[in-house]
Formats: structure tokens, sequence, C-alpha cells
């Protein structure tokens, strides 16, 4: 797992603008489907919460609700204590950015930037300089007299968060801003948000469903499964101690191998190893992380290797145990080099705590 | 051999384009020209004089049913766009079902003679009398109806090139009610959609006899057609004066369209 600045100081000094951020038990549905099934949700000042989840989970609903643009049929949205929930969207002061582009076309890029502070009556050199300020912020400072149509779609979502900060809003909400760019800009620009996030320290809600993102940027994750929150933890807590079968699977690669649970531990391929909360009893499938697989040469050993996939500087080796099942481990590309289809191997899990599911 | 034969080909197919564009140019232009020789001529004498462009300027029937023609075709661009932007936007934006049917119901009156609409417009037209005066400005009311299939497809077309949605969301989180949305945000986008219709609509407007001579309102065609029982030059420079001044708009607005237009990559 990589480290992020912000596991090693997760006190760094933020701005003073953030705001606490609260949701309760908010409902919303379409026709017979649940798009919010009873979400809650709380963000400390100049948090970043990332809410991730597969596609039609509810993210975007949950989202707009916060944004006023979409009515919940119950609960309350409530920013810095204040009760939002019957506030139209022209008066809660956030800032938003879109999935599709959302440049105003007939407007340059400063002139986008400035247009929630002309809402706010600024003067015209007042406008100027903060829409100024803010493109510099982005790095777009030299692009102000373009136009949309002149711009890449990474430029364009950076005009449009510039725009969305320029109204120094109490919250800023993110709609999977990047996924309409190809993935070089994508990591490029994840990194350059959090960058700004932290530096205007703005309380933000940032929707993905790219799992890699979201414990990228985020100070803590909330997964989303049909309409509700699953869990909601740090980047790590999350991957190392997920709460239950969802999250385990929907949160990195996991294998699911046979376990025998018993008194707080399970037996996974010979190994004693703690289970974490939430795990089923008796016997049942554990999820394990590839790094937690250890594999060794063995000419005993009961396991073949399958396929060794070259990854750089670690490689993804599968290996196949007798009774079928598949297993993914992953060893440094160093050792993997003498490794070849069909050969033996033997199989260890590291006694890190894992999660058990009913078979 | 060949490359001569093939440039014989080009020639005679440039010749024949020239032929082409001087035929239609004939065509349309043959008319104007006779429009002018016949309201510059006397016709005892056969010498140039610009005596009816003169009397057609002093004429007090005529320039009434020119300020009224002008009043009516502005009313009716106005009345126009103030009716059907709103509801378009609207449409388009909260109640997309409804999109079927205001298309439906603007493109209605293309199906229904004028003659129809008078027969049927009469009655109405008792009550407006009534209770707002008899002007010919109420005939803004017909006008807007009868430019809505034209102004609507324009609208359309320019509509259906934008992002409405997203674009009103980041205004409105922005700060933006929906009045601003509509004025800052999508009527410039729209602009030349906007234009356009509205330049339908003043052709319209200035060249609709019909309904107007029948409903008894003396506007410009209707000036226009009396003039040529009495005064037939007379009527023949309104004519063209009409015409250059709807030629002199088309440029006008064409300009404001392409100053509007933020420049292309
Ligand atoms: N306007 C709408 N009308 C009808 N159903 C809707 C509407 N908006 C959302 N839904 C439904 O609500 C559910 C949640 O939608 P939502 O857009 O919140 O998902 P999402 O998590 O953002 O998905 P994605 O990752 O694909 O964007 C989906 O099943 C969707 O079909
Ligand atoms: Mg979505």
């Amino acid at each position: 797992m990589t480290i992020r600045p912000h596991d090693l100081d997760p006190d760094a000094d933020r701005g003073a603008g953030g705001l606490a951020v609260e949701l309760t038990g908010l409902r919303r549905h379409y026709g017979d489907v649940h798009a919010l099934a009873g979400l809650d949700l709380h963000l400390d000042p100049g948090e970043l919460v990332v809410l991730l989840g597969s596609s039609g989970c509810g993210k975007t609903t949950a989202l707009r609700i916060v944004a006023g643009l979409e009515r919940q049929d119950a609960g309350t949205v409530r920013v810095g204590g204040r009760d939002l929930s019957h506030v139209p969207a022209n008066k809660r002061d956030m800032g938003m950015v879109f999935q599709a582009y959302s440049l105003f076309p007939h407007l340059t890029v400063l002139d986008n930037v400035a247009f929630g502070l002309k809402l706010r009556g600024q003067s015209r050199a007042q406008r100027r300089q903060r829409a100024g300020d803010v493109l510099d912020l982005v790095g777009l400072g030299e692009q102000k007299a373009r136009y949309a149509n002149q711009l890449s779609g990474g430029q364009q979502q950076r005009v449009a968060l510039a725009r969305a900060l320029a109204i120094e809003p109490s919250v800023l909400l993110l709609d999977e801003p990047l996924s309409a760019l190809d993935a070089k800009v994508r990591v490029q620009l994840r990194e350059e948000i959090r960058r700004v996030q932290v530096e205007v320290g703005t309380t933000t809600l940032f929707v993905t469903h790219d799992q890699e993102e979201a414990l990228a940027v985020a100070d803590r994750v909330g997964v989303m499964n049909e309409g509700r929150l699953e869990q909601i933890a740090t980047p790590a807590q999350l991957y190392a101690a997920p709460a239950t079968p969802f999250v385990g699977e929907f949160v990195g690669l996991s294998n699911r191998l046979p376990a025998t649970v018993e008194g707080g531990h399970a037996h996974v391929l010979g190994t004693r190893v703690p289970v974490l909360p939430g795990s089923a009893s008796g016997s049942g499938l554990a999820l394990v992380r590839p790094e937690s697989v250890q594999l060794t040469l063995d000419e005993q050993g009961s396991a073949r290797v399958a396929t060794v996939a070259f990854l750089g500087p670690l490689s993804r080796v599968t290996a196949t145990l007798p009774d079928g099942t598949d297993v993914v481990a992953q060893v440094r590309s160093a050792d993997a080099v003498e490794l070849t289809a069909g050969q033996r191997v033997r199989l260890q899990v590291s006694p890190a705590p894992v999660l058990v599911v009913g078979a | 051999m060949s490359a001569p034969g093939a440039g014989a080909g080009a020639v005679a197919w440039r010749i024949s384009r020239v032929l082409l564009l001087l035929a239609f140019a004939g065509f349309f232009l043959l008319p104007l020209v006779a429009l002018l020789d016949f309201s510059t001529k006397v016709p005892s004498t056969g010498d140039r004089t610009a005596q009816p462009w003169r009397d057609l300027l002093a004429d007090e029937q005529m320039s009434s049913a020119i300020t009224t023609s002008l009043l009516l075709a502005g009313l009716t661009v106005v009345g126009m766009v103030l009716l059907l932007v709103p509801t378009m936007v609207w449409v388009r934006l909260r109640v997309p079902r409804a999109n079927r049917l205001v298309e439906f119901l603007c493109l209605l009156p293309l199906t229904i003679p004028a003659l129809v609409i008078v027969v049927g417009i009469k009655n109405v037209y008792a009550w407006v009398d009534y209770l707002i005066g008899d002007s010919a400005l109420t005939l803004t009311f017909v006008y807007v109806v009868l430019v809505l299939p034209y102004a609507y497809r324009s609208l359309d077309a320019a509509l259906s090139g934008l992002d409405t949605t997203t674009l009103s969301e980041a205004a409105r989180s922005l700060g933006a009610g929906w009045g601003t949305v509509i004025v800052r945000v999508i009527v410039p986008n729209i602009w030349s959609g906007v234009l356009s219709a509205a330049f339908i609509s003043v052709a319209l407007v200035l060249g609709e006899y019909t309904i107007s001579s029948l409903l008894h309102y003396d506007t410009l065609p209707v000036a226009i057609v009396m003039l040529s029982k009495s005064d037939a030059p007379m009527s023949m420079a309104a004519a063209l004066g009409s015409l250059i001044f709807a030629a002199l708009l088309l440029l006008v607005l064409g300009a404001l369209d392409r100053r509007r237009r933020p420049t292309g990559r």
C-alpha cells in the first residue's frame, strides 16, 4: 500500500473555511427504485470524504440532494448546524463540479470563474482579481482569455474546479469530475484536486466509482451499496479491516479461500489467523488480499503456478489449489522470475486479521 | 488527348455554373429591377423621376401603415421570444415529457389555413376589441401564434446543441435564480437561434396580408395593395422599399450573430 502525505500528518494545517456537514436519513426513490434508502453521513470541517460505490448505488443522487438540485423524500441536510433541506440550490452556497463538461461556452475562462462572483455583486476589479487568483491556484493563470472549446478536457475540469472554488463555497461537491479524462490526466488531476482542497480547507464530498481514486485522495471513504452506507473509514482501515463482505470484495482485490472459524480465529490454508468483527462462524470463505498470500517454491507443495503477470516492481502470480480454487498472490518481481507455469508451490497466509463470509 | 478533354469538361462545368448562377440571379433580380424601373418612370414621357418615392415618404397613410407594420414586427418578436424561450427552456429542464406536446402545439398553426384562422378568430377579436380597443397592434396576438412553428424550429435547433441541464445546474449552484439562468446562460448560447427566429418572424409579419386585410387593419401589405389600385408607381416603390428593408435587416442580424459568437479554435 502506498503512503499518502495525509496519513503521515492527519492534523495537517488546514485553511479556516471548512464547515461540518451532516446528512441524516436521506431517502429518495424513483418509481420503485430506491436510489437512497436512508443515508447517514457526517463530514468534519475541512474533511474530504469520498463516496465510493458501483454504478447505480445512489452516489449522484446523494450529491445532488446535498446541492439542492434534487429533492429528498425524507431526511435532512445540515451544513454548519444549519438545516438546508428546504433551501433552493442557488441559495445553498455550494461549489459543484460535474461529470459532464459544464463551462459556459459563451464566456472566457476568466468570466466563467467570475460568474458566481458577479452574482454576488462583487465589483469588476474584485472579480478579476479573485478569479485570476483561483485560476493560478489550479495552474491555469495563462489561459484566462480562452473559451471552453479551446481547452482540453482536463483543463476544462480544472476551470470548473476554479469556478466552484471562486465563490468560497461552504461545501465543495465533486461528481466523478475525472471520469471523462484519460488515465494519466486522471491521476495527475486527482492529486491536484487534493492539493487544492487541502490548501483552501473546504469540506468536500467527492463521488466516484473508481476505488483507486477513492483510496488515493480521501481522508475517509464511504462505501455505498444500494442507497446505504456500508462502511465509512480511512482508506487504510477500509483496506485492512472491511466491516462487511461487500466492502471486502469491492475495495481492492481479494481471494476467497475456504476457512473454518472457531474461537475468534480462522484456519486458512493451514494457517491460524485472527478474524475481523462481522465474520461468519463455522465454515466459510476468508477474504485474503494478494499481498497476504505467501508463495514458496516447494516440490512437495500442493498448489501449481498457473500464470505470472509482471506489474513492475511487483508481480501477480495465480496458483491453483488441488480443489481447483485459484489463489492470487503478490510477490516481488525479483522473486517471480524463477516461477513458471506448472511448478509446484506452497501457499501460506500471513497472520493479518481476515474477514470470513458465509460460504 | 485526355488532359485537354478533361480541361474542356472543367471549363464547360464552370461555364454552366456561371450560367446557372446568372439564371437564378435574373430570376430573383428581374422583378426587383422591374419594380425599380416602374417606380422611377414617368408613364407618359418615359423620363426618370423620384416622385413616387418622395410621395411614399410624404404619404401619411403609407407612413402610418409602415409604422404599424414595424411596430407589429417588433411586438411579435418580443412576444414570441418572451413566450417561447422560457417555455422551451423550462420544458427541457423540468418537464421533458411535455416536450412532444409543446412541439405539437407550436407546429399546429402551420396546418391551419389563414382563412380558417380568420374565421375562427373573428369571435375572439370581438372580445379583444372590447377589452383593449380596436388597434392594429392587437394583431400581435395572431402573429405570435402564426410565427410559432418557424420560431420553434430555429430555437429547437439551437437548444438541442446545448447541454441545458448541466449548464443550468452549474449556474444554479453558483447562485443563479431561474431568470438569471435563462437570461445570462441559456439565451447567450442560443443567440443565433433567437436571431433567426426573430428574423423569420419579422419577415413573416412584414409580408402577411390575408389576416390583416380580412380583419380590416391597415398594415404595410394591405396599404400597398390598396395603393396599387390608385397609384401604381408609388405602390411599387413601397413594395421594393419593404423588400430592401427586409434584406438590410437580414444583414444586420447576421452581423449581430457573428459579433456575438466566440472565435473557435
Ligand atoms: N431522474 C431519475 N429518474 C429515474 N431514476 C433515476 C433518476 N436518477 C437516478 N435514478 C435511479 O436511481 C439509482 C441511483 O442513481 P444515481 O445516479 O444516484 O447512481 P450513481 O451511484 O451515481 O451511479 P453512476 O456511478 O452510474 O453515476 C439508479 O438506479 C438510477 O437508475
Ligand atoms: Mg453518478
